[in-house]
């Protein structure tokens, strides 16, 4: 039989996910949107202004698509999750109100503006409302990790006499250590996600042999800005996101490097399955002793491992939470030779020949993504058994009343709904690109119609 | 004197307010739109007229969810969880209205058009009727037991008593007179934003909406005191309160007034005042209780029993104003920005 907390936990696991598609590429590209739009303003090109033109409409479908999927996450707070709700209101109620007060708002309505003012209002605000969105999208990412990461390290709290936490500053909350390193390793992340895709759209038309001059402005704008994320995500922000891990959580960290037995001089593991049984991993490839020396920068340094911990606080999910890791840190690595190439190439004038190449960045689209969801299943699944991290536990957390029977109809209700909603968006997304830069605008309020 | 957890349920309120006028109309154009919108040009037209703010009036709904967590986390974990299937539903159909008005005009092909049309209507339809059943449901209370907890099927016998389901025939009403409310809000809208045939097939059914309005609010308000004494009692012991649904009923007036004068804009204020004062005089009703329990009294959720620590509401209080202000500064301009009828900015570009 299986429980309600279980469809609770994969409710939650499915819609986060799939939101999170959506917001990631609208972070990114709000970032690119204010070089192109910023480029389009002050020198008045007007190729500048179409090609942001051209990414602000994708902009606002990747926008609508995240604002439909981002609402269901927060009600579920009350409706899955009554008696942490109940328990974690007086912290994180703070922060989620603020990302509504001072991020949803700016957002939506400068797109809005954005959207519909062009001609109205003029350039000036034009440009001003691409900043706003900007700012408005980091903002909502800024609020909605400050609310993670004091799941993650609960900070700035104190204890009710009924039991439940409250705020004791926000400052402290909004200052979390835990938070800076979250927020810049997951903003540079959006920004991959958002210059990989660009680069893609331009590679695709270099290939095509169309939209030539743009092409060139996306590869080139793309490419540079991934090279730039692509480090930043190995170093600093990954490696102090592990640091922090490892001095906070370290079970997690634990985990998710298959580190089962207590070690001076530990390995850091490369490739192997991990073995529940024997807890050991299967067919392994190491770098001996490297997990000693980034964690503590000394090879000799002792790391903990799993089994020095109780079971019962260990990730219920380890195997999965050790290849989300995996995943991520191979992808990272991946990233950073191939946009280096990429970018040599661009500087020695060859990229757009360099038929391979293009090909490459092309093909690279999924990978940000997975990456990013490979990032967030390991901090949340390694976050396990924990709700909020050494405070309160998921079994504890779920609605007491809501059936196991409802959860699951809601939960097929969403992989349906969702399973079409990614087609559409896959369908409109391709159809834009097909379309591409420079289409003569939609005159379609005028009656005759898009083509 | 006012103590802190009155000044948030008062926030939480005018919030929730806020956004039964602002998405309201948009609810209002939707539920109208295949009616009053028969061709393309005119459902562009509608859209257009929507377009700029929608999305703004949306976050309404984020925020005050945000402030009722913020505030009183324990009504809100036990209203969200015990309306779980009706807030499932409320989910659903606001993706459907979301990506409906997003993608509709995407493709020229008038079949992908009229079906999202449908869709834009038929999610609006729902989103109002469940937002007031849901109004309903407040009025009458739920089946709240000793640990503040519920959980509300659809459907019991369709009466409301000590375990009454979400649809009852008392919610329904209540049900139908916010979707007649709003579609003449809609209305109301639409004859301020446009000319022609589609202002003038608004009109015809603000005419009628009107009178179901007032035929259904008779019937609810007459039901009231057998199916929920509480905001009767809560009226005879604090009879000032009264000025409230009696400004309801002036506002009704005025609109109807300026209705025949043809002063759009009048009516359409008049209107939205309305509605905000209507639902005024309900939280003046329910004041202090968040939750009503259809049993034992004492069972409520009240604005005692369920806040947040003192502390943290304090601290919210920093913030809020701050935040709020600047929503309403960027939100004025943005309507003023965008005044006047649509028609006049046909030919404008947009991306959606
Ligand atoms: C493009 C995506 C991407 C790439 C290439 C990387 N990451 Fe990452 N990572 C994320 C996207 C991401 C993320 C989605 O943004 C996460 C999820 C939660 C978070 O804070 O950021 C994350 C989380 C995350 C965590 C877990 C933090 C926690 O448990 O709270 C660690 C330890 C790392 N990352 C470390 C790395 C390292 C050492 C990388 C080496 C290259 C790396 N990441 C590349
Ligand atoms: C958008 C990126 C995110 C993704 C992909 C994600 C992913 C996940 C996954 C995979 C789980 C299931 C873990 C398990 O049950 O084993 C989960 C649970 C959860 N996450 Fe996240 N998460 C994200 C962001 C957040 C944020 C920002 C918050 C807090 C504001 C949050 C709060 C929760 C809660 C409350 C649960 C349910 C309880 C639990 O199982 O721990 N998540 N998430
Ligand atoms: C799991 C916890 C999460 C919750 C409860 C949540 C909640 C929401 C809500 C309610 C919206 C709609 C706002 C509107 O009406 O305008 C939204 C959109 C958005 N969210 Fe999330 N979100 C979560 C995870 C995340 C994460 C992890 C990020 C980024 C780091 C993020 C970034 C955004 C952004 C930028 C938007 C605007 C729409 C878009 O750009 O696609 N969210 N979210």
């Amino acid at each position: 039989m299986t429980s309600a907390l279980f469809y609770d936990r994969l409710q939650f696991a499915v819609t986060a996910t799939f939101h999170y598609l959506f917001p990631q590429l609208t972070m990114g590209l709000a970032a690119l949107l204010l070089y192109l739009k910023g480029r389009a303003y002050w020198s008045r090109d007007a190729h500048y202004d179409e090609a942001a033109y051209f990414w602000t409409k994708i902009f606002a479908l990747s926008f609508a698509f995240g604002v439909v999927t981002g609402i269901p996450l927060e009600f579920q707070f009350g409706m899955n999750w009554a008696r942490f709700s109940t328990f974690a209101g007086g912290v994180i109620g703070q922060t989620l109100a603020m990302e509504g007060v001072f991020a949803f708002f700016l957002e939506s309505t400068f797109l809005g503006v954005l959207l519909y003012g062009k001609k109205r209002l003029g350039p000036l605000v034009d440009w001003i409302a691409t900043v706003m969105l900007f700012l408005g999208s980091w903002l909502s990412g800024f609020f909605i990790l400050a609310t993670n990461a004091w799941m993650q390290h609960p900070v700035a709290y104190a204890v009710d006499d009924v039991g439940t936490v409250h705020v004791t500053s926000l400052w402290g909350l909004l200052t979390n250590s835990w938070l800076v390193w979250q927020f810049s390793h997951t903003m540079t992340a959006a920004v991959v996600t958002g210059s990989f895709v660009m680069a893609a759209v331009g590679a695709y038309y270099l290939l095509s042999g169309i939209h030539l001059d743009f092409a060139k402005t996306f590869l080139r704008t793309g490419v540079v800005a991934a090279v730039l994320a692509s480090c930043l995500m190995l170093f600093p922000t990954g490696h102090h996101a592990a640091l922090q891990v490892f001095e906070h959580q370290p079970i997690k960290g634990a985990a998710f490097e298959g580190h089962f037995h207590t070690e001076s001089g530990a390995d850091l593991v490369l490739l192997g399955q991990p073995n529940m049984d024997t807890l050991t991993i299967d067919n392994p490839l190491v770098a001996p002793k490297m997990l000693s020396f980034i964690i503590h920068k000394h090879f000799g340094a002792e790391i903990k491992g799993l089994t020095d911990f109780p079971r019962e606080d260990w990730p219920d999910t380890m195997p999965l939470l050790y290849y989300a890791y995996h995943i991520m840190v191979g992808l990272g690595s991946l990233f950073i030779p191939l946009m280096l190439t990429g970018v040599v190439l661009l500087w020695r004038g060859r990229l757009f020949q360099a038929r391979w190449m293009l090909w490459t960045i092309m093909l690279m689209v999924p990978f940000p993504y997975i990456a990013t969801t490979a990032g967030w299943m390991t901090a949340e699944l390694g976050r396990q058994p924990w709700l909020v991290y050494g405070l309160f536990r998921t079994v504890d957390g779920n609605s007491p009343l809501v059936g196991s029977g409802n959860v699951l109809f809601t939960l097929l209700g969403f992989l349906g709904l969702y399973l079409l909603l990614g087609l559409l968006f896959l369908f409109l997304l391709l159809r834009t690109v097909a379309r591409g830069p420079a289409v003569p605008v939609e005159l379609s309020a005028n009656g005759k119609g898009a083509s | 004197m006012l103590s802190t957890e009155t000044l948030w349920f008062a926030i939480v309120a005018a919030v929730f307010a806020a956004y039964a006028v602002l998405d309201g109309f948009v609810f209002g154009a939707g539920i109208l739109y295949l009616f009053v919108a028969r061709t393309d040009a005119e459902r562009q037209l509608v859209l257009k007229a929507i377009g700029p703010v929608w999305k703004g009036n949306e976050v309404w709904l984020v925020a005050g969810g945000g402030l009722l967590f913020l505030a009183f986390p324990k009504a809100f974990a036990a209203g969200f969880s015990g309306f779980y299937l009706a807030l499932n539903l409320v989910l659903w159909c606001v993706i459907l209205r979301g990506v409906s008005i997003a993608v509709r005009s995407h493709l020229g092909n008038p079949l992908w058009r009229t079906f999202w049309d449908a869709i834009f209507a038929w999610s609006s339809l729902l989103l109002a009727l469940i937002f007031g059943v849901a109004l309903g449901n407040l009025i009458r209370g739920v089946p709240l037991s000793s640990d503040g907890q519920f959980f509300a099927a659809l459907w019991t016998t369709f009466t409301p008593g000590p375990t009454p389901g979400i649809l009852d025939w008392f919610t329904v009403i209540v049900g139908m007179l916010v979707v007649a409310m709003l579609a003449v809000h809609g209305a109301n809208y639409l004859e301020v934003k446009t000319d022609g045939a589609v202002g003038i097939r608004a009109r015809h059914f603000a005419d009628i909406g009107e009178w179901v309005a007032l035929l259904l609010g008779i019937a609810a308000t007459g039901a009231l005191p057998f199916v929920q004494p509480v905001l009767w009692d809560s009226y005879v012991a604090h009879p000032f309160g009264s000025v409230l649904p009696l400004a309801a009923a002036c506002l009704l007036l005025t609109a109807w007034y300026c209705r025949r004068f043809g002063w759009h804009g009048a009516v359409f204020l008049s209107w939205s005042l309305f509605i905000l004062v209507g639902l005024g005089s309900i939280a003046w009703g329910m004041f202090p209780n968040l939750l009503l329990a259809t049993g034992d009294p004492s069972y409520s959720l009240t604005i005692h029993n369920s806040a947040a620590s003192p502390d943290g509401l304090r601290l919210g209080l920093i913030w809020l104003p701050i935040g709020i202000s600047l929503v309403i500064a960027y939100t004025v301009w943005v309507y003023l920005s965008f005044r006047g009828k649509v028609e006049r900015f046909l030919s404008e570009e947009n991306y959606e």
